[in-house]
């Protein structure tokens, strides 16, 4: 594996020409039609599709910016059903808001104090939600697969929150239509239709671990941005250099003119091996610091799927200074939440099997 | 519901189906429409309102609604897709006959859709209305065909979330009849008497790069 900071001319290439393919597409491609009936993977979405739920993600935020009621009427009297086997607070209280602004109701099941603590199998479950006559499931999972499971025993739609280190891809979502917003200039009615061709987004940091490394690098390939993964090679899974992606172990390299720095938690409480030497190594090579936010392009951002661990990943200053998008991808999580649960969920028939 | 179905066409299927294959083509919409590059020549085609029609139609009601407002501040609001362009003929013809500023805004009406339960998914239309909101003012609705009524009753529920307009009042290029809902337009274009599946199209410049009402009479 080499240093390919610089992008490779694959990359490049696909890059361009995905933006010829997207003005022939535009006309005779309909985004709307080619839409999951499970979100599983962000490899669900053609480009086609994904650039449909940002599209609709915009529109959701046109049609209730700067109103009193917050709320739209399209998913009353269905059922979300969150079912959290994985402690997520953002994520699991994003998807509640989005489906409560749906005025769909919620029903939160995690797996604490819960029938899952007494020892009921995942499939058990699934059941006894598709008795109550849950409309959409959303999962969240240690194990990497589950929601894979679900979808095949529960009639409703099932969306996955993250399972285990494997995808989480309603947060590569919410990064792409965060990118888009920022790196497509002007007004909606000029992003709408668009990908992130040949944009420039370096991931950095623990991508063995990383469901939503391994989301983002799926979606924005397929959009057809340029990505840059930069970890310690400790860090990085086996078959890496399959994806569609360069890899790299110099950040300053990879950051050097970069659209958009996206720098991931250490996730702690996965860290069972010595994957580095101490954290201060770790930050010295691979945190984002005011000196390496520098180096980005000028109009570049810096995104952070959160909790940030501020000092080793990110210096606070980072977290907090100009170009930081990181509150607003917190918002942008629900706009895209919505955008999806109605896309997937409101078509869904009353009287399915 | 077949996507072969031109965009605006307004054809007879139990509820609104103009509207519904009007929000699903934003994009592809226009490019179904360019296939249609003038009205069908068809013996069971005719044309119901040719462009200077149209002109003489839209000044009209740009004078009706001057006369109801009067001095109350008013607000235009287009429904994607053919009645965002309407609803800025119509202010640009007010703001001709008296001068003064007639905003525009758009209203997608969508996620209010009382049938999309069982369908493929639709695409959004654009939303714009103005940041200070529409409370107290006259909101004047605007579509190029009224049918069921059930795309209007939308309107004004996503209105209410909007705020508490003054009044609202419906503009229509084409009332075809066979209402599903007890609501009437308070400015209309034309009557055309329909049978229930017959097909009214309406083509405007800015969207079909020609302006023309066609009925396509059901076989």
């Amino acid at each position: 594996m080499t240093s390919l900071a610089t992008g490779t001319p694959s990359g490049a290439a696909a890059g361009s020409a995905g933006a010829v393919l997207e003005t022939a597409s535009a006309a005779t491609h309909d985004g709307y039609a080619d839409l999951p009936r499970h979100l599983l993977a962000a490899s669900d979405l053609s480009r086609e599709a994904a650039i449909a739920v940002l599209d609709t993600a915009e529109r959701i935020d046109q049609a209730i910016a700067g109103r009193e009621v917050r709320k739209l009427p399209t998913l009353r009297g269905r059922t979300v059903v969150n079912l959290f086997y994985e402690d997520s607070t953002r994520t699991r209280i994003s998807f509640e808001l989005a489906a409560k602004r749906l005025s769909a109701d919620v029903i939160n099941f995690s797996a604490k104090g819960s029938s899952v603590s007494k020892g009921e199998s995942l499939k058990d479950t699934a059941l006894t939600l598709q008795a109550m006559g849950a409309d959409a499931v959303v999962i969240r999972h240690s194990a990497s697969g589950a929601p894979h499971r679900l979808a095949g025993w529960v009639a409703g739609t099932v969306i996955n929150a993250g399972d285990g280190t494997h995808e989480h891809p309603t947060q590569a979502l919410l990064d792409a239509f965060t990118l888009r917003r920022h790196l497509l200039d002007g007004a909606v009615r000029d992003r709408v239709g668009n990908g992130l061709d040949a944009r420039h987004v370096v991931i950095v940091g623990d991508i063995l671990h990383s469901r939503v490394a391994r989301s983002n690098v799926t979606l924005l390939h397929a959009l057809g941005a340029r990505v840059t993964l930069v970890a310690p090679p400790t860090l990085l899974p086996v078959g890496v250099d399959a994806w569609p992606c360069a890899v790299s172990y110099d950040l300053d390299a990879a950051l050097a003119g970069a659209d958009a720095a996206m720098m991931l938690r250490v996730q702690k409480e996965r860290m069972d091996g010595a994957f580095f030497p101490t954290a201060r190594e770790y930050t010295r090579g691979y945190g984002l610091d005011l000196r390496r936010r520098a180096l980005i392009a000028p109009h570049g951002i810096v995104m952070h799927p959160g909790p940030m661990n501020r000092g080793m990943e990110i210096a606070p200053a980072v977290a907090d200074g100009e170009g930081s998008v990181v509150t607003e991808q917190v918002a942008n999580g629900v706009t895209v939440r919505m955008a999806v649960l109605y896309l997937l969920v409101s078509g869904e028939g009353a009287d399915r099997v | 519901m077949s996507s072969e179905h031109v965009a605006h066409h307004s054809r007879a299927a139990g509820i609104d189906q103009g509207r519904a294959t009007t929000a699903a083509s934003d994009v592809s919409g226009t490019a179904r429409g360019t296939g249609h590059s003038s009205p069908k020549p068809d013996s069971r085609t005719a044309v119901i309102l040719s462009d200077a029609d149209i002109r003489r139609t839209i000044d009209r009601i740009a004078h009706q609604i001057l006369e109801s407002i009067g001095d109350r501040p008013a607000l235009l609001v287009g429904i994607p897709r053919r009645g965002v362009p309407l609803a800025r003929r119509l202010a640009a013809r007010m703001a001709q006959f008296s001068p003064g500023d007639y905003p525009v805004g758009a209203l997608d009406i969508t996620l209010y859709r009382d049938d999309l339960r069982g369908r493929p998914p639709r695409a959004l239309a654009e939303t714009d209305l103005p940041q200070t909101g529409v409370d107290g003012l006259v909101v004047v609705l605007v579509d190029d065909v009224l049918y069921s009524g059930r795309t209007i009753r939308a309107a004004m529920d996503a209105l209410r979330d909007h705020g508490r307009p003054a009044a609202i009042r419906l503009a229509v290029l084409v009332d075809r009849g066979h209402r599903q809902l007890p609501i009437r337009a308070d400015y209309v274009g034309k009557n055309i008497p329909t049978a229930f599946d017959d097909d009214v199209a309406v083509h405007l410049t800015e969207i079909d790069g020609f302006d023309a009402v066609t009925v396509e009479r059901a076989e």
